[in-house]
This record gives C-alpha cells, sequence and structure tokens, in this order.
C-alpha cells in the first residue's frame, strides 16, 4: 500500500493533499498495491469524540472519491493541538507499523515540517517537493523530479529506501477523483510517547484578520527597486483599493525598509497566483519571478524594455512608474464617474 | 549557514549537467540563514553569550563565515565536506557530529539557529534532521524568537495560513528560520576588518551518503509569451483601463 498524508481544513481535504492524493493513487497504481491514506487534522474543525477534528464524514467521502480504501486516524492527547515533533513522531511510528513502500505528503509548509520530522525519527530519505515520481519496474531505485532554486531548476534524482518519502510541489500535479471503492474503512492509529518525549507546545494562536491577503488576492499591485521609496508606494495602494487587491513588492522594497516583510513576493517571500500580477519598477530577477510565475497574466511597466520581467510578461508599459500609475488611477477615476 | 549562488539571473548549467556552472557566479549567504546570524548577534548583544557560525560545505565557504564574523558573530567553524554537493542526511550527519564535538569542549548551545531551507537544494529537512540527532526540540518557519533564559525557555512565533501561531519550547532549542524574522545589518567597518583576521576551526567530514541521489538537474521548459505592448508612459494609461475592464477587475 502506498500511504497518503492528508491535511484537513475547514472546508474538508485540503487542496494540496488532493494533488499528493493524486500521485499517491499513481504510484500505488504502478506498483499494482491500494492508496491508503493517514489523516492529519487542522485545528480549525469541530473537535470529535476521537480527538480528531473535521467533519469527518465530507472526508471520508472525499478520500473515497480519490480511491483510498482504508484511512488512519491518528489520535492522542499529545496531537490535539498541532506538534511537529509529536505529529512526525506519530507519522514515523506509523511507517513502522506498515512499512509502506512510499509515503507521499503535500509541499505545504505542514507537510513538508511533518515529513522532516518523520524522515529524521524514521531514519529515510525525504524527497521535498517533487512534481513527479516513477516507481520505476524494479521497485528498488526510484526516479523522481523535483524542484530547486524555488522552481527556476529541476533535479532529477533517485531515492533508495524501503519507505521512500516525497512531498509534492504546490500545484505540481493536477488533483483527479479516481474509480472509487464503495466504502473506506477508518482505523484509529493510537501512537506511544515515552514520559520523556521533548516537544514544543502551542500556546497560542492568533486568526488573521479578514481582508484580501497577498496569496489569495486576484490583483497584485508590485512594487520594487523603480518605486524609489515608500512614499512612492502610495499609487499602488490606491490601484489596489480600485481593484479589489493586494499590494506585493520585491526584496529591495523590503531591505529598503519601504514595505514590511509580509508583503514580499517570490522565492524567500509569498507566492502568489491571482489573475493579474501589476508589476512596477520590478526587474524580474528568477527569485521574484518564481513567485509570480504561477500568476494568469502579468502586466509590467518599467523604463527598461529589455527588463526580465518585462520580456516574460504579458502585457508591458514602457515608461516610469510614478507617471504611468497616476494616470492609470485618473482614468479608473474618470470612467467611474462618467460610467 | 550555507554557501549559495547570489545569481538573479537564470542558472547555467555545467556541461554534464550535475551542478550549476558556478564558474561565473557570486555567492552569498542565504537570505533566511543571514536573518538567523543577524538574530543570534542581537539576541547575544541583550542577553550576553556569543555566537558561533558552522558551515558544512566546500572549503571555499571561508568567505561566507568572514560575511558572518563582519556581521558580528563570534566564532566561525567549517565543516569541510568537500567540493560536491552532498545530500540531506549525509549534510545533517556533518552538522550533528560537528556539535556534538563544539559542545563536549563548551556545553550546549543554548540556541541553534538554521534557514528554513537552503535557496537552491530546496530540502526542507537538515535543520530537523540535526534537532532530532540532538534531542532538541525544533520549530520551522518561525519569524519571531524570544527567550527567557531564566526560565529556560523559547517563545517561537511564525505565520501559518490562518494566522499566526506561537510555540513554546525548553531549552536548549533549534528552530528553522524565515527571511522577515528581522532585517539584517549591513556589515560594519569595524567587523570587516575583523573578519578578515578572523580565524576558523576546521573539521574534515565524510558522513556517510543518504538515500536521495542527485542525478542531473535541468532547466524546466519555458512559457514563452510574447509581450503585448500597451504603449509608452502616461499615455499607455487608457489601454491599462481597457485591459483592466476586459479582464473584469475594474
Ligand atoms: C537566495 C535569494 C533569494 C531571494 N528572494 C527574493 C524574493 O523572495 N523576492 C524578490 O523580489 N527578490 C528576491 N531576491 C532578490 C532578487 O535577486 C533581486 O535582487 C530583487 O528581486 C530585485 O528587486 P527589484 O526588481 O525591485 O530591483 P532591481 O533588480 O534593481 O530592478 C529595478 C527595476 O526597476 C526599473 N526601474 C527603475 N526606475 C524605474 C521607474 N522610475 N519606473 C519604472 N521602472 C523603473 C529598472 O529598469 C529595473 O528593471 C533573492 C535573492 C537571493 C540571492
Amino acid at each position: 500500500m502506498v500511504l497518503a498524508l492528508v491535511e484537513i481544513g475547514e472546508a474538508g481535504v485540503q487542496a494540496s493533499s488532493l494533488e499528493a492524493l493524486t500521485l499517491a493513487r499513481d504510484v500505488a497504481g504502478s506498483l499494482g498495491v491500494p492508496v491508503e491514506a493517514v489523516v492529519v487534522t487542522s485545528d480549525d474543525g469541530t473537535d470529535d469524540d476521537a480527538g480528531t477534528r473535521g467533519d469527518m464524514s465530507t472526508v471520508d467521502a472525499e478520500l473515497r472519491a480519490y480511491g483510498v480504501q482504508r484511512y488512519h486516524r491518528m489520535t492522542h492527547p499529545l496531537l490535539v493541538d498541532y506538534s511537529p515533533e509529536c505529529w512526525g513522531e506519530a507519522v514515523a511510528q506509523l511507517i513502522r507499523q506498515l512499512a509502506p513502500p512510499a509515503v507521499i505528503a503535500p509541499g505545504s509548509d505542514r507537510g513538508n515540517e511533518i515529513m522532516a520530522q518523520a524522515a529524521a525519527r524514521a531514519d529515510l530519505p525525504l524527497a521535498a517537493n517533487c512534481t513527479t515520481v516513477d516507481a520505476g519496474a524494479d521497485g528498488s531505485g526510484w526516479q523522481l523530479t523535483r524542484l530547486r532554486s524555488g522552481g527556476m531548476l529541476l533535479e532529477d534524482a533517485q531515492i533508495t529506501a524501503p519507505t521512500r518519502l516525497v512531498t509534492v510541489a504546490t500545484g505540481a500535479v493536477e488533483p483527479a477523483p479516481g474509480p472509487a471503492p464503495a466504502a473506506a474503512d477508518s482505523v484509529t492509529f493510537t501512537p506511544d510517547f515515552g514520559e520523556s518525549f521533548v516537544h514544543s507546545r502551542l500556546t497560542e494562536r492568533a486568526q488573521r484578520s479578514a481582508g484580501v491577503t497577498l496569496a489569495g488576492a486576484r490583483v497584485v499591485v508590485s512594487g520594487g527597486r523603480g518605486v524609489g521609496s515608500a512614499d512612492g508606494f502610495a499609487p499602488l495602494e490606491e490601484l489596489a483599493k480600485l481593484t479589489g487587491g493586494a499590494v506585493g513588492c520585491s526584496r529591495v522594497a523590503t531591505n529598503n525598509g519601504w514595505r514590511p516583510h509580509t508583503d514580499q513576493v517570490g522565492q524567500t517571500g509569498t507566492k502568489v497566483n491571482p489573475d493579474l500580477y501589476i508589476a512596477c519598477g520590478i526587474s524580474g530577477a528568477t527569485q521574484h519571478w518564481v513567485g509570480c510565475m504561477g500568476a494568469k497574466a502579468i502586466l509590467a511597466i518599467n523604463t527598461d524594455p529589455e527588463a526580465p520581467l518585462v520580456t516574460r510578461a504579458t502585457y508591458a508599459v514602457i515608461g516610469d512608474v510614478g507617471e504611468v500609475l497616476p494616470a492609470v488611477v485618473d482614468e479608473i477615476r474618470r470612467r467611474a464617474a462618467t460610467a | 549557514m550555507k554557501r549559495v549562488p547570489a545569481s538573479g539571473g537564470a542558472p547555467q548549467l555545467s556541461a554534464d549537467g550535475r551542478d550549476v556552472d558556478t564558474r561565473h557566479l557570486a555567492f552569498t549567504v542565504s537570505p533566511h540563514e543571514e536573518c538567523a546570524i543577524e538574530e543570534a548577534v542581537s539576541l547575544v548583544a541583550d542577553l550576553g553569550g556569543s555566537v558561533t557560525v558552522l558551515t558544512a560545505g566546500p572549503a571555499e565557504a571561508d568567505e561566507q563565515l568572514r560575511y558572518a564574523i563582519s556581521m558580528g558573530a563570534d566564532h566561525g567553524v567549517l565543516v569541510d565536506t568537500g567540493p560536491d554537493e552532498i545530500d540531506p542526511q549525509a549534510t545533517a550527519a556533518a552538522i550533528t557530529e560537528a556539535t556534538r564535538a563544539l559542545e563536549a569542549e563548551a556545553g550546549p548551545f543554548d540556541l541553534i539557529l538554521f534557514g528554513n531551507e537552503s535557496p537552491d537544494a530546496g530540502n526542507y529537512q537538515v535543520g530537523v534532521r540535526v534537532a532530532c540527532a540532538l534531542n532538541r526540540p525544533m520549530v520551522t518557519g518561525v519569524k519571531g524568537i524570544e527567550l527567557d533564559l531564566e526560565a529556560g525557555r523559547a517563545a517561537l512565533r511564525r505565520h501559518v495560513p490562518t494566522g499566526v501561531e506561537v510555540y513554546d519550547a525548553p531549552l536548549p532549542a533549534a528552530v528553522a528560520v524565515k527571511e522577515g524574522l528581522n532585517l539584517p545589518r549591513y556589515p560594519s567597518m569595524r567587523g570587516r576588518l575583523r573578519a578578515r583576521k578572523a580565524e576558523f576551526a576546521v573539521l574534515e567530514a565524510a558522513p556517510e551518503p543518504g538515500g536521495l541521489r542527485k542525478i542531473r538537474l535541468r532547466l524546466p521548459e519555458e512559457k514563452r509569451s510574447e509581450t503585448v505592448l500597451l504603449g509608452q508612459g502616461a499615455a499607455a494609461a487608457p489601454a491599462v483601463v481597457d485591459l483592466l475592464e476586459e479582464l473584469e477587475i475594474v
């Protein structure tokens, strides 16, 4: 059996976990074995008697739709609040019990964290952020492809171990339901933690305030060195307000203290996938590009027609952002007034 | 802390495709790790103690160690793993062994800071493996650290998709930090002079390879797009707003 690690949010199985389930089913199919899941619940759902959370009836149906025949619900008082060490140790213990050929998890922050913990505790290799896994005919040296440099490079690698641990790069696999078994078996798994188990404890959780977030925005108006100063972001703020979007920025803007780091788009910032990304005075260095390349369309505003972001963009305006943006804001206002 | 390419352009591959062509590259400290060094230096400035910076990598990584010293770190340790990239299990083993050796002499480090992931290999696991081997608590993705030495505890804050989480961990502990934790300082002239003269402990390491072996690197296929030019300067505004209307954004 191939084991998929599944994260559950308020709305059921999370999108990145559907990707992991899809890849797990492909790998299981090529090995001729079933897919099973281990359920990692988020802390937002409702409590139920087993100490697992989330609405398990929708989860059950979703898992079945993705071909899962059996899933393991991890329960233990130390798992009620998220703890990287306890969750990782629990997965490591389940691996020891089931000895699956592979465990496939979402490449979310939490997925990567739990799998790193499990890999360390079970002394197994982990390939993070994979796009493909080829289980091979001989079942020994599996080949896989993973992202490097935030996705600017691909690495073909071989993974050799009794259990191969893999996380799936977000967006790399198209989630696809598969032949559903009549019913999915659910079994509980209770890990055994010793008295002296060292771990960190979650002590505080603050919900994000409502509003458009960078990661979820339909439009991102982003500024770089070409914006010139913190004040130079005023027309970007205005355009974001008029378009219901969020303001982003390049690392130069954060390093200069013009914007908080939470606004940074890129490899060490946030990855965005809006319908439109408006890049103002940003050159398009690879580390920035990997953060915005998921946008459906990109509009670059830049004085340099040869800037990498201009040549890669869907649309471009050649000019000074300090002149172009106020004119765009005026034009939107003028049309709204005469509409 | 890891020596990584500083390239802003598209990476070039070596002739055999096994590595990035580094002949014309500058190298740097990973941004996450620059924040780790900054945090360590400012924690020590507030609470006392000293900062040791360790890198596992090629001998040339002494350049990045010097940078760390110029930022205010007290000691540098180079774990020489040779010119070729080694896998994450082997990297963690080399760092664990070196840390044990250092701690055997001077006692445990109260806090070990890692970058969340390296910008080139992006394995997301070296710090976690080291922390597990040393039996320390470990939280990744951290963007805020408060130490209470008297109570022997750390409060570790991080951003998650739903908001903010704070963890409490007993010391000694380990964390993997992300950019945004702080704004790293520019090295002072005095720091740079000190770094030039600094001497490092050098440890040799040849750890057993783990189960993940790199075969080759490839460039992903590029989506080619013909850029549609909407115009020049302020005169392009109507065309931009036409586009926003077409995309049903305004
Ligand atoms: C490991 C690593 C990780 C990194 N992570 C990130 C990351 O997450 N995000 C990120 O953004 N960067 C990241 N960087 C930095 C990245 O390499 C670039 O340095 C950065 O993106 C450049 O920002 P910029 O485009 O604003 O500035 P520049 O590259 O200086 O470009 C400024 C652009 O503005 C244009 N311009 C100037 N004046 C005007 C004007 N008046 N009107 C219009 N256009 C104008 C110029 O023609 C130029 O194209 C990382 C770097 C490293 C080494």
